[in-house]
């Protein structure tokens, strides 16, 4: 189908388009459009003002921090896929990247975009989730930050408002000696995920596991912080059978059914996804702390 | 609430020609192409960006015309497929394809050939592997992809003997 009817609205500044959603109705910011445009042809949505942010190029561009990587939202997915400063700093970014959709959308779809859309079987919310990435808004009250922790409030919500724009997404960065995995089980590359695993780990010089963090997408209707995986990590000696019980507590996760894949079999995957990602990490740790 | 549909006129460059059209805000590019500028080669499969017929090159870059407004193009340089062969004389994918059963109905065949030639400009050595996974959003229900792949290494083989861009 084709869209439906709206007023178009392109600001060339960030101040013009704060002000245009404060003040129009029903206005629907569009960043990359691979998500917002398939939902207006579909005609999910229905705005009366389309913003366009294509336009404002202080929404772009990528900085590296000593301890984050800040990433404006209107960055396209191509241009960090691509960016070696990146590929140094936050390699998991790319290889989240590289599950992103096809070529064909990462060269339009944004970083901000694909946080804001919030699909849970979405491999750059699973990464923020994993990495407890921090998502800078704005809005007619001003700027805040929001900890991604915070900020699925429900399937496909953010919480942000309406009249709120998503200016920079930050990773915060492990150190260079740590271990890093995104696996991911889909039917045919580039597909959402079926089921996805997000892990990082860090091992003492003694092979103790001394940091960790694990995130799953596709599970639930929000990514999901295994919390308790990672608290079963801490302490031990990382070894298969250490990955494989912490691996095995996400068979308890509750995870959705739909037409295509049961819910216990998403159950089964998560296991098996993190158990991958447990263990391919432990492998990307820096040489001098392996044992 | 302004119902108006709103009509924007916008500049653009496609396939090296300069053009200048009063357009609908609501207009796909891809339709812009088709029903504006008659440029029916671009086509459109499922309108919601899964089906890769409609990939154009937007200033060098693979696209989904069905995602993108055609007021978006404004200011912008685009190649369709019209635009790859060289006056009379193929692209060499375009050749390859048609030595190699690389198309049957052609639906898909603009897409295919917009996405493949980014690709090959990007890495003119790609392997069989890395020619999948670029038509991995583009489908394609004649030809079982075997004869796109053949022809993508064979067309980029002869593209670095050959010297061409």
């Amino acid at each position: 189908m084709k869209p439906p009817p709206f007023s178009y609205h392109d600001p060339a500044t960030l101040s013009q388009a704060v002000e245009l959603l404060a003040t129009l109705d029903n206005a629907k910011p569009l960043a990359g459009g691979q998500s917002l445009m398939p939902m207006l042809n579909m005609r999910f949505v229905l705005p009366d003002h389309v913003v366009d942010l294509n336009g404002i190029a202080e929404l772009s561009g990528v900085r590296i921090t000593e301890s984050r990587v800040e990433i404006g939202a209107m960055t396209r997915q191509r241009e960090v896929e691509f960016s070696a400063e990146i590929a140094q700093a936050c390699p998991i970014l790319i290889e989240a990247l590289h599950h992103v959709g096809h070529r064909q959308t990462r060269n339009r779809g944004t970083i901000g975009g694909s946080i804001c859309h919030l699909d849970p079987a979405a491999e750059l919310p699973t990464l923020a989730c994993a990495l407890d990435a921090v998502i800078d808004v704005i809005g007619p009250n001003g700027a805040r930050q929001i900890a991604f922790a915070d900020f699925p409030v429900g399937y496909m919500t953010p919480s942000i408002e309406l009249n709120e724009i998503v200016t920079r997404v930050s990773f915060p960065l492990w150190p260079r000696e740590a271990g890093h995995s995104f696996q991911e089980f889909a039917r045919r590359h580039g597909d959402f995920a079926i089921v996805s695993a997000a892990a990082m780990l860090l091992v003492d010089p003694a092979g103790r596991i001394s940091r960790a963090t694990l995130a799953l997408g596709g599970v639930a209707a929000t990514p999901l912080r295994m919390h308790e995986v990672e608290a079963a990590l801490i302490g031990q000696m990382a070894t298969p059978e250490t990955f494989r019980a912490a691996a095995e507590l996400c068979r308890k996760v509750e995870a959705v059914g739909d037409v295509y894949v049961s819910a216990s079999y998403r159950q089964h995957l998560a296991v098996v996804m993190s158990k991958r990602a447990l263990a391919q990490s432990f492998s990307r740790c820096g040489a001098m702390q392996k044992h | 609430m302004d119902s108006a549909v709103d009509t924007r006129t916008i500049s653009l460059t496609v396939n090296g020609k300069a053009y200048s059209k009063a357009v609908s805000v609501r207009m796909t590019l891809a339709d812009f192409l088709r029903h504006e500028l008659r440029l029916t080669g671009t086509h459109v499969g499922c309108e919601h960006g899964v089906c890769g017929a409609c990939t154009i090159l937007f200033d060098g870059m693979s696209a989904r015309s069905c995602l993108m407004l055609a007021v978006q193009a404004n200011g912008h340089e685009l190649t369709t497929v019209e635009g790859l062969a060289n006056g009379d004389e193929m692209h060499p994918l375009q050749q390859a394809l048609s030595e190699h059963h690389g198309l049957q109905c052609g639906f898909c065949t603009p897409g295919m050939l917009t996405t493949l030639v980014e690709l090959l400009r990007d890495n003119p050595s790609p392997s069989a592997d890395d020619v999948r996974i670029a038509i991995s959003g583009n489908l394609c229900r004649c030809t079982g992809y075997e004869g796109i792949i053949s022809a993508t290494l064979d067309a980029a083989e002869k593209m670095r003997a050959g010297g061409v861009k």
